[in-house]
Parts: structure tokens; sequence; C-alpha cells
């Protein structure tokens, strides 16, 4: 049994601390009022985008527009333009929450799936990495139901984060209106929940099964859980997509990609199996998991790199057709992220393709702990960096920057992602020890 | 001079696998193994050195890179400029995302066949090229390990070889220019 570190149960409760402190600065230090936001400008705004604000508000898509009228105008009014600027400072903490939240939970939520794809599949070489596993989905539930406060206070237009929640908006906009049927605030809750409901059930029936198996003396729990995992991965699959539109690309109400679900879902189960290696090298640097051995993390760390580069043909893809038609209620979607994020957003392509393609390609070093978790730690901030360039552009526009805001959310989700996931290793010994693969999974040697 | 080897035949690929790890530990030396199918751990068992041909691989995606970005910068941006989406012509950069698709496939293009034609040179083989393995049931169900007997006792050896699990051993007097 694995006994919880107080040091480590320490090291997660001064992150949520330090995260808590920085998200509410983060909140206070939002203006309310026109004239703070001159004055925030006039200083120099502090990190460079004022300027441009001022300048470039001609290409953005409709996500960012509080204020349609009077907006893109030759009349550019001044007010109107400060009010703009103040809603989009005011979107910032809500959107770093929103984008670290969404991050630790799509983790447990990819976990799930590649757990259940594990079992589905009958895998050999993967059943000692399955407490590693449950461990991770834990998070599910607390990140699951704090997902859905956001999401409730997104969708009935109480933090302003989507624009089609906003009833003025939509009375001046044909597409929206269109679309609202779907795009509405108890439509997008309801499947919310239902979405939510069905995974954690899964979650916490597959864990059950897993329990058993651990003391039974055929594999009836096994044949159970497989046919369960079978039946949620197609329900995954199509919840997944759907919450990709509703969760993220509807910031951009406006336009849509019909290989959305998958770009989220490629991001997701990369993240999601590097986190399952750190965790288990952490666990292993521990000592514990002394059955687990380097042809796992070699395993683990192939699955990185390809998913990487299964993530990479997806961004790729869904970039160039847009680019190469260059249609323009299609295209906008790129031309605000290559204008106003240009860094951010070739950035992420750096750091989720480039880097662990070339640091994880040999075979030999997908062994060498020490690269993993550089890869690996490249990699889950690369992914952050991409969920921000999927929201921020529509909820802050030009008033973007990488500070207290982001940051704290980070750390506060990560202390609590670290607290619950080592937290839940704890309930249950780290080996399967029932589980009818695992003396398969104990020798698995490549 | 003429070189004398032991050809022992097994049936089963874990026995030879064992065999293989008994016939080093007496510092016997392991001429080659003849098997109808891969074996998966045999390369590891007998000590040989890892292969390179994943570098060599690495390398022709280079070059199928190279060859692409040259071949497309020729073909669509000097030769004959062409309208991409509207996009400036004269501008290879401007059309990169274009090129991309040919500079992903053309790389694998490279490194695929060169690497092929890189293995079958290596292992010396080619159209019209005599079989080498020296008892045809190698290509159905035994395999053969060929360890070398020259200034040994050869009794103590076949011995020994049978003790590993051989279901036959056999003396060869090889001649050296064949």
């Amino acid at each position: 049994m694995y006994t919880l570190p107080n040091k480590l149960k320490l090291f997660a409760i001064i992150f949520m601390v330090v995260g808590a402190i920085g998200i509410v600065s983060g909140f206070l230090a939002t203006p309310s009022t026109t004239a703070e936001v001159k004055e925030m400008l006039s200083e120099g705004h502090g990190d460079g985008h004022g300027e441009e604000a001022a300048t470039t508000e001609s290409h953005e898509v409709v996500g960012d527009t509080h204020d349609t009228e009077g907006h893109g105008e030759e009349v550019h009014d001044d007010e109107a333009h400060l009010t703009h600027v103040m809603h989009q400072m005011q979107n910032r903490p809500w959107s770093s929450l929103y984008i670290a939240s969404f991050l630790f939970f799509m983790i447990s939520l990819g976990v799930l799936a590649f757990y259940a794809i594990q079992i589905a599949s009958q895998a050999g070489w993967s059943p000692v990495l399955f407490r590693v596993m449950e461990g991770i989905t834990a998070y599910l539930i607390p990140g699951g139901i704090i997902m859905l406060i956001l999401l409730g206070l997104s969708s009935f237009n109480i933090n302003h984060l989507f624009v089609w929640a906003d009833p003025e908006v939509v009375a001046h906009d044909k597409l929206i209106q269109g679309k609202s049927g779907w795009l509405n605030g108890w439509g997008v809750m309801i499947r919310a929940i239902i979405f939510l409901g069905g995974w954690i059930a899964y979650r916490q029936y597959s864990l059950k099964l897993s329990r058993k198996q651990d003391d039974a003396t055929d594999g009836k729990w096994f044949k159970k859980s497989f046919k369960v995992s079978a039946g949620f991965l197609v329900f995954f699959i199509y919840t997944e997509s759907v919450m990709s539109w509703d969760w993220l690309m509807s910031f951009d109400p406006h336009w849509f990609s019909t290989l959305y679900g998958w770009y989220v879902f490629a991001g997701m189960i990369v993240c999601a199996i590097t986190t399952i290696a750190l965790v288990t090298m952490v666990l292993k640097a521990q000592g514990y998991l002394e059955f687990v051995n380097d042809s796992h993390i070699h395993d683990l760390a192939k699955f990185m790199f390809g998913f990487s580069i299964f993530w990479t043909y997806l961004w790729f893809s869904q970039f160039m057709l847009i680019w190469y038609a260059n249609i323009p209620e299609e295209v906008t979607y790129f031309v605000t992220r290559i204008e106003d994020f240009k860094l951010p957003f070739f950035g992420m392509v750096v750091m989720n393709f480039v880097f662990p393609i070339l640091v994880l390609m040999n075979s030999d070093y997908k062994r060498v702990n020490w690269f993993v978790v550089m890869a690996g730690v490249v990699i889950l901030l690369g992914h952050w960096l991409d969920l921000f360039v999927m929201v921020m552009p529509a909820t802050v526009g030009t008033s973007w920057y990488i500070g207290i805001p982001e940051i704290s959310s980070i750390l506060f989700f990560f202390g609590l992602f670290v607290y619950v996931v080592f937290t839940a290793l704890t309930k249950a010994p780290l080996l399967a020890k029932g589980n009818p693969f695992i003396k398969e999974s104990k020798k698995f040697h490549y | 001079m003429a070189s004398k080897v032991i050809h022992a035949l097994y049936t089963d690929d874990d026995i030879l696998l064992q065999a293989v790890k008994k016939v080093r530990d007496e510092h016997y030396h392991i001429e080659e193994i003849y098997t109808p199918f891969p074996v998966h751990g045999l390369e590891k068992a007998m000590g040989l050195a890892d292969t390179r041909i994943a570098i060599t691989s690495f390398l022709y995606g280079l070059v199928g890179l190279t060859v692409s970005v040259v071949m497309m910068n020729f073909i669509m941006i000097e030769d004959w400029p062409q309208d991409i989406g509207g996009k400036p012509s004269f501008s290879y950069i401007a059309n990169m995302p274009a090129f991309v698709p040919v500079m992903f496939e053309l790389t694998v293009f490279f490194a695929a066949h060169l690497m092929v034609i890189t293995f079958y040179m290596r292992s010396k083989l080619w159209p019209f090229k005599k079989a080498e393995n020296p008892d045809v049931r190698t290509t159905d169900d035994h395999f053969l390990m060929e360890v070398d007997a020259s200034n040994k006792d050869i009794d103590t050896i076949s011995e020994f070889m049978k003790n590993t699990g051989a279901v036959e051993v056999k003396l060869i007097n090889k001649d050296e220019d064949h």
C-alpha cells in the first residue's frame, strides 16, 4: 500500500494556497470602470499589447465583441473602445481559471479513456500501471464539478465568457440565433451533466470491478469490466466530441471545424499518457512500483511520441485546409491567432511537435527517465498553451498576457490535482494483482 | 585451411535461446544462427551489436526532406510560379503550408525505400543470390546454430551441444574458398 508522504501533501497544499492567492489578486486587479482602464493603458499597460489593441481591431472574431454596435466602424468611439478593453480585462482571470481547470480535467478524462482502451483491447503490457491510472482518474470528480461550476457561470452569462450566452449579442446576431437551439445555457448544462455523469459512473464502476478482481479466483470481474469498457469507449468518443464543441469551440460561435473533437482528443490523450508516465516515475522514485520496468516507461514514451505526432497531424490538417481555401468566415479564426497570438500560436507547435519529436525519437532516450520527464513537462505546458490559444483570442483578444492570473491558475489546479491523485493512490494496493494479464505485464520486455 | 564447425539443430525457439546462453557461457564462438522466423531477443542473447539502420533511416529522411523542399521551390516558385489560394506566388515561405504534405511524403518515401535497400545490401541479398542457409529445414521448422569447432575437442563440444537440447549435431568441414 502506498502512503502519502507528508512532504508531498505539503507541496500540494503550498501550490494550492499560492495559486489561490494569485487567482484572487488576479480578480482584484481587473478594472471596474473605463477610467481605470484608461489609466492602465496609459501606464504602458505593462505588457505591450495595449498599444496594439488600440490600432488592430478590425479582424477579430465575434467572440470578443461584447459591444457589437459601434465596433469596427469608422466612428470607433473612444469610450466604446475602453469599455471593450475593460470587458477583455475582466474576462482574463476567468479565462485563465477556465483553461487551467480544463487542462487538468482533460488529463484525468484522457487517462480514463486510455484505461478503458487497455481493458477493452486486453492489453498485456499495461496492467501493472492500472492502479496509477485509476488514481489519476480520481481527479475526474472534483475536476468535473469545478468544470461544471465554471461552465454554469459562463453559459448563464454570469462571467461573460461565452458571447452566445449574452442575450444582447444574440439579438443582433443572425448566425448565433440560428445555433441557439443547441447553444443555450440549459442545453450546454444538461449535456455537461449527462456527459460528466456517464464518465464518472464508468470510472466508479470499473474501479469497483478492478478492486473485486484483486481477490477473485477467475476472470469474472475482468470480463465484466471488458464489456463495460467497450461500451464506455463508444459513449466516450461521441460525448468527448460534443463536449469539445460545447466547452471550447463555442468560444468562437461563428466558426466551426469538423475535426475539432478529434483535435481536442489528441491533445487530451497525449497529456494523459504523459501524466501516467510522470506519476509512475514519481512513485518509482519514492521506492514503489518495483514491478514497473523501463520497458513500461519506454512504451509510455512511445505513446507520447506517437500522439504528439497525431496531434500535430490534426492541428495541421485543420490549419492547412482553412489557410488554403481562404474563406473569410473560416480563416478569420487563424488570422486572429497569427496576428495577435503569434508567439503562443507557433510556440506551441514547437513545444508540442518539434521538441518531443527530437527528444523522443531515439529508442534509448525513451528509457532514460529524465529525458522522458523533460519531454513530458514541455508537452504538458505546450498543451496548456494550446488551450490558451483556443480560448483567449475569443475572450480577452489583444489584452492577453501570461502573468499572475494565468500562472496562479495553473499552480492552484496543479496542487489540487497532485493532492487528489496521490491521495487516491493510497486507497488500494499499487498492483492490480487479480488481473489475468498481470504476469505477462510484469514480465513485459521490449 | 579448412575450418571445422558444428551444426546443432533445435526445434523450439525457447530452447534455442536457452542454448545460446549456455554456449556463450562456455565461451564457444557462435558463427551464425539460421531460423525460420525472427526470434525475439535472439540478437541480444547472441551479444550482437545494436542495429544502426535507425540512424540511416533518419539521415535518409533528412535527404528526402531536402529533396522535397528544393523540388517544390523549383517547380512551384522559380520555374513556373503558381497561384496557391491567392497567396504571393514568388515566396516559398508564404506558400509553405501547401508543400507540407509533399515534404512529409517524400521524407517517408526516402526513409522507407533507402532503408530497405540498405538492409538488403547489408544482408548481402540481391536477385539471383544463392541461399546461404546450410540446411533446408531452417526454412520450415528447425533452428540451426553454427558453432566454431576449430582447435576444440570435437567429442566434448558435440556432447555439450546435445545437452543444450539440440535434436541433431553434425560436424562440418568448411572449405575457405567457397
